[in-house]
């Protein structure tokens, strides 16, 4: 459930940006998934191939994941390890005063796309105004 | 084709719209509270006591839990209007869902709306619903330790009420000790152990809820 909010979401932020640059195709969509944000990437594919070939915008896209390590900081010994490897425990000093620094990320790094011709974009401007 | 770097978080068309939800709420005179929980923290029984507390301020709760039929019954005994949300089936509200709750509720003769949001502290905390405040319950029973495992509903909130304090005495909750946890994730987060049983608390909590109310408003 989790994962197809995450894809619902996404298409959004893409549908705005697809109006905003008179975009009628996304070939690619790159992610950048972190470590630790709770995304399960498999499951996350399903659910975007499940959604994209319902998206008209989004149906001959391919969805290109990237993974941002997590790295956490020690508050006592300030120094930074592994997130997965150790959890939460400083593996130098055993500290508890731990900060994620990063891993929790979902960002959209970049997409490919194809611009709407002339033709396309006057359909596309009337199909926006309808929208709630 | 060309490539568009974009560099924007997955959520960031619902952060807009929450944005814009929360700007056409103060300008109505409306304050929405986001409130978010695991099930089981006491959300219905601290509602339904802040509102009965509160007869000056018409309240309204947009219920998103999943057994909000019971809610919305104890809601409405206790004075406020509550109206089913439709998560369709996610596990949390984001912006759209809230506007879509809040127009079918009607918020012309309302000064307050607690969104009472879907029962979890994972997903909730990430995504923007358009409440101007986000407050968190946390209740004795689920432990002093829930700072530590779910660090982004405590950096996200504006209150923690740490809700069931009569059942202390059994339970081997430090209520310093959650404080303190709570702090060091977030330093200005508001700190209201409470009891909607005894009402013990209770009065600290509707205080700075008024106040937040004042600030945001200019009421």
């Amino acid at each position: 459930m989790h994962e197809m909010g995450i894809v619902l979401h996404l298409a959004k932020t893409l549908d705005e940006t697809a109006a905003e640059e008179h975009l009628a195709k996304i070939g690619s969509v790159t992610l950048q998934v972190g470590e630790v944000s709770g995304i399960l990437t498999d499951y996350f594919q399903e659910c975007w191939d499940y959604f994209k070939v319902r998206h008209p915008l989004l149906k001959e896209s391919k969805l290109i994941l990237e993974t941002i390590p997590a790295v956490t900081w020690c508050d006592s010994c300030k120094r930074t390890y592994e997130t997965v490897k150790y959890g939460r425990e400083c593996p130098y000093c055993h500290s508890g005063e731990t900060w994620l620094l990063r891993g929790n990320e979902c960002i959209i790094k970049q997409i490919e796309a194809e611009e709407a011709s002339e033709d396309e974009l006057k359909t596309d401007e009337e199909a926006t105004g309808e929208q709630p | 084709m060309k490539v568009i770097q974009l560099k924007e978080t997955v959520t960031a068309s619902n952060d807009r719209d929450a944005e814009t939800l929360r700007e056409e709420l103060t300008m109505r005179g409306v304050l929405l509270v986001n409130l978010m929980s695991a099930p089981g923290s006491g959300k219905t029984s601290l509602l339904t006591k802040t509102v009965q507390d509160m007869p000056d301020l018409r309240i309204a709760v947009l219920e998103a839990d999943l057994d909000a039929q019971v809610d919305a019954e104890a809601m409405e005994a206790a004075g406020a209007r509550s109206i089913q949300a439709h998560t369709d089936g996610m596990c949390h509200m984001d912006a759209g869902m809230t506007r879509a709750g809040l127009e079918a509720l009607g918020t012309e003769h309302t000064d307050l709306v607690f969104l009472e949001n879907v029962g979890n502290l994972i997903c909730p905390a990430e995504y923007d619903t358009g409440a101007q405040l986000r407050v968190m319950i946390l209740s004795v029973p689920e432990g002093d330790d829930k700072p530590l495992k779910y660090p982004l509903m405590f950096r996200n909130s504006d209150a923690l009420i740490i809700s069931k304090t009569d059942a202390l005495p059994w339970f081997d909750f430090d209520l310093a000790r959650c404080a303190e946890r709570a702090y060091k994730l977030n330093p200005t987060i508001a700190v209201f152990p409470l009891s909607a049983k005894t009402g013990e608390g209770m009065e600290a909590w509707e205080a700075w809820l008024r106040q937040q109310r004042k600030e945001i408003l200019h009421a």
